[in-house]
């Protein structure tokens, strides 16, 4: 087992790309995983970020991902470019999307993301700033049970 | 029952190369809305769909899926089928509609 102590690693996400779409969520994964982090704590993890990232590419331009882990738990910083939202009360309700037909036709745009993330993370900050860019940031409690 | 099981008793098509068919089935779950299946399938389920592009097969991994099943006849698009075999998900299809699949699979794998 790798050291648990202070990891971090960066990735990029490009908007629009639905070809790499996932990839960065599944990379994480794969390093949680093979820290020998409970599954179910890896699972959740790597589905918050996954809604994230499925943000990124369907809404924005571009964004940085950072994740941290300390040994009291695992961070995610998700930074991106883009048009930002407008009501974050509002996105944050399930069923609320505006994602366009050709996602809808993909099964994209339930209106699920944004609260799949609030319940697989024990903390979920959600920040924009129109015309600039949404910032999300996820915490994983690495003493925490197994929510789902 | 595992994943073999199924695929026997009920006649799935296995489209990829290299499919695990070992895995103890769970259950199933039946969606073609992706965070709806994030949010509700459970691990080591079947996963019922009509989407065959290509952003299944994350799902699928992220959840620890046993299988993804399409219905209808329907073929996964190529890079679907080429990224399935590289990152080991299995694919399965079927020409049974999901409401007659689900049924079967519910016959065979009861209540989760
Ligand atoms: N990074 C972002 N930049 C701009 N808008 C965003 C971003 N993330 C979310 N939104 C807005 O919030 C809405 C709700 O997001 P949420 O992830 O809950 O649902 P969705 O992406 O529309 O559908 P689903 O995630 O179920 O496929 C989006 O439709 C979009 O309008
Ligand atoms: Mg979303």
């Amino acid at each position: 087992m790798a050291s648990r102590q202070n990891l971090s690693h960066a990735f990029e996400i490009q908007g629009g790309d639905f070809g790499k779409a996932g990839c960065v969520s599944l990379e994480i994964k794969e390093i949680l995983r093979d820290l020998g982090i409970d599954p179910a704590i890896v699972r959740r993890t790597a589905i918050a970020a996954y809604e994230a990232e499925m943000n990124v590419v369907m809404y924005a331009d571009s964004a940085t991902v950072m994740l941290r882990l300390n040994p009291q738990g695992i961070k995610i910083a998700l930074d991106d470019k883009g048009p930002g939202i407008h009501d974050i009360e509002l996105a944050m309700q399930e069923g609320y999307s505006t994602a366009t037909d050709q996602m809808r036709e993909m099964g994209f745009g339930a209106g699920m993301g944004l609260p799949n993330i609030k319940r697989n993370a024990d903390l979920f900050e959600l920040k924009s700033t129109i015309g600039k860019g949404t910032s999300y940031k996820i915490f994983i409690d690495l003493g925490s049970e197994e929510k789902t | 029952m595992t994943l073999k099981d199924v695929v026997e008793k009920l006649g799935l098509r296995v489209m990829t190369v290299k499919a695990a068919l070992d895995p103890e089935l769970t259950g199933a779950y039946a969606g073609d809305l992706l965070s709806d299946v994030m949010a509700n399938a459970r691990p080591g389920n079947l996963w019922i769909t009509m989407q065959t592009h290509q952003n299944v097969l994350a799902v699928a991994q992220i959840k620890d899926l046993a299988a993804i099943v399409l219905v209808n006849g329907r073929k996964p698009d190529a890079e679907t089928l080429q990224k399935a075999d590289q990152e080991n998900v299995t694919v399965l299809g079927t020409d049974e509609p999901a409401f007659r699949i689900s049924g079967q699979l519910y016959r065979l794998l009861g209540e989760p």
